[in-house]
């Protein structure tokens, strides 16, 4: 049997959607026993939510004042102290969960296996690897746990209709002082969220400035999608690094991707090979994007995009 | 502060479009460019800044690998850094040992800071600053931004998925770099030549007596699905139309 216990990721109040894709990633491992951890500060919300989601056999939580912030130094001690009898950890390939679990893993004296896509068996996946140029199939030692990060574009989030059990856990860890929370400054959006949006449509270098980007969003809004960018155009200060696509930015699947202005490099197409349709708009023929749009125009994107703009919102 | 490791990884260039050795062994690197992985040359680019600010007194570059990472660290002393330690194997090395491998040079060196790409663009890890970190039992401030010295605190700016998130952390502590901390700077031909004199001391990875991790078995390599390249639309008409037959406005 393996016995899994999946990080469960949240803003302080509600949980992220990575969590249920953890779960449904845990689901493909036979015969799996699936227990979540919350770690929070007045974190019965955010439990109960975890309880609700499908596969799930027991939410394990933590409440405490020094797990208010996701601080990766504060969480890992405790996860250790809580990892015994597991076959597996598993956390989210997220900004949260890139920090926090390969601090587990050391701690545990194990190797991470980073970006789980594929599972193949308990102790065999595939992950990307160059960017995702290309696919690694890799087997971990079956003579001691399996920490491993979730690529969540690549599973579909478990459903919500159960009912498991929340146990309050209180643990014995040296929880250290040495690091502390001073700020977030999050990005304001009335938007559909990146990361999970169904359509989202990205800007890149072509734009410009940051008020020509204002033709994207105007487009986002006509479609109801999220907006993203390339790195070039997040570089350039057109827009914020949380909306930055690709390799080191976000990984998304929507079933919509608009690319503007973006020439295709693999490192922003990593972050986009699973998108449903993906459309190019560019001005050069030959740009690389052109290889992996499913629909391509060619042109000026000062004329196309408003034009397209109003062609949808009547 | 005394010092700062930074570390180098030789990796391929990050402009080769990479190609899958035919028999799924692994990745074709003979005859391709290889380079410092770019997030460890913004991490040196760093501790540059801050031993030209007086923050720090010493820079030294190091790289875990065969002999041909000597290239890398004469880049790196080119850039600036003070000195470069080639920890020398022939085996790949994995995450976790390459973190215990510092770890031993920390020591050695008695280095308060470590900075280190947030991962390398090879296997995409993104481990080996996080592991150091724990076995350390020091602060880990990855994807970092902005970086702030302030005697025995460090202020960092960290890129997260929902923004920017700062944090503060005591010194000693592990530094990962994202894409935005800086530009590195272009290493000039006067430069190249003096780093031929600078130290580069090579240590047999028997020497640091670190024992080896169960490595994570790689079984094959294969390349990606690849998309079907689609259709050229003539105009706004035609791509709307488009879209309205996949059902997607
Ligand atoms: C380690 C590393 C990690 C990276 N990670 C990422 C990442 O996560 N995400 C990412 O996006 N990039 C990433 N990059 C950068 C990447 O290599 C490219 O530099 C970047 O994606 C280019 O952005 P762009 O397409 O907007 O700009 P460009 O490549 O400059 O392309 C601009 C495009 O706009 C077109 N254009 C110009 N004017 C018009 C017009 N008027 N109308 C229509 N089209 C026009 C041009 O034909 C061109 O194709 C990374 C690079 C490195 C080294």
């Amino acid at each position: 049997m393996s016995k899994i216990l999946v990080i469960a990721e949240h803003d302080g109040s509600s949980l992220n959607l990575s969590t249920a894709k953890c779960i449904a990633c845990a689901t493909k491992l036979a015969d799996a026993k699936i227990d979540v951890a919350v770690f929070a500060e007045d974190g019965t919300d955010i439990a109960n939510e975890a309880a609700q989601l499908d596969s799930v056999s027991k939410v394990l939580l933590v409440d405490s004042p020094s797990n208010r912030y996701p601080l990766a130094a504060i969480i890992a001690p405790q996860l250790v102290a809580m990892a015994d009898g597991y076959s597996h950890l598993l956390g989210p390939s997220t900004t949260f969960g890139k920090d926090l679990m390969p601090r587990v893993a050391a701690l545990l004296g194990v190797n991470q296996i980073s970006d789980v896509m594929t599972v193949l068996g308990t102790h065999k996946f595939k992950r990307p690897i160059y960017a995702g140029n290309a696919i690694l199939t890799v087997e971990a030692p079956d003579d001691r746990p399996v920490v491993a990060t979730v690529r969540t574009a690549s599973f579909s989030a478990v459903g919500s209709g159960n009912s498991a059990i929340v146990e309050q856990v209180s643990l014995d860890a040296d929880i250290p002082d040495h690091t502390r929370f001073v700020e977030l400054q999050a990005g304001q959006s009335d938007r559909p969220d990146l990361q999970t949006a169904t359509k989202v449509v990205s800007g890149g270098r072509a734009l410009g400035s940051s008020e020509n980007f204002d033709i994207i969003f105007k487009l986002a809004d006509a479609l109801g999608a999220g907006v993203g960018a390339s790195r070039a155009a997040v570089d350039a200060g057109y827009v914020a690094n949380e909306m930055q696509v690709g390799q080191t930015g976000k990984i998304i699947a929507p079933d919509l991707y608009i690319a503007i202005g973006i020439s295709g490099a693999i490192q922003h197409l990593t972050g986009i090979k699973d998108a449903g349709t993906i459309v190019a708009i560019n001005k050069d023929e030959d740009a690389p994007i052109f290889e992996v749009a499913d629909l391509g125009i060619v042109g000026d994107l000062f004329q196309i995009v408003p034009e397209l703009e109003k062609a949808i919102g009547s | 502060m005394e010092r700062v490791l930074v570390g180098l990884k030789r990796v391929v260039d990050y402009n080769v479009r990479v190609r899958i050795r035919s028999d799924g062994s692994g990745v074709e690197t003979d005859g391709v460019k290889m380079s410092i992985n770019p997030f460890d040359e913004i991490a040196l680019e760093e501790a540059l800044r801050m031993k030209e600010r007086g923050e720090a007194n010493e820079v030294v570059v190091v790289s875990i690998g065969g002999s041909e990472c000597q290239q890398q660290l004469r880049t790196g002393l080119a850039m600036g850094a003070d000195r470069a330690i080639l920890v020398e194997t022939a085996e790949s090395v994995n995450p976790l040992t390459g973190a215990r491998i510092f770890l031993e040079l920390i020591k050695r060196e008695a280095a308060e800071l470590v900075l280190l790409g947030k991962q390398a663009i090879d296997d995409d890890n993104n481990q080996t600053g996080q592991m150091l970190a724990a076995l350390w039992g020091r602060p880990q401030a990855t994807f970092a931004s902005r970086i702030e010295l302030n005697g025995s605190t460090a202020k960092v700016t960290r890129e997260v998925d929902v923004g920017l998130e700062t944090i503060e952390v005591d010194l000693p502590a592990v530094i990962t770099t994202d894409l935005r901390l800086n530009e590195p700077r272009y290493v000039k031909l006067p430069d190249i030549m003096k780093a031929k004199k600078k130290p580069l001391d090579q240590i047999p990875v028997a020497d640091l007596a670190v024992e080896s991790a169960a490595s994570i078995t790689a079984v094959t390599f294969e390349p990606p699905e690849q998309r079907q390249k689609g259709i050229i639309v003539k105009d706004v008409a035609e791509l709307v139309a488009a879209l309205k037959d996949k059902g997607l406005v």
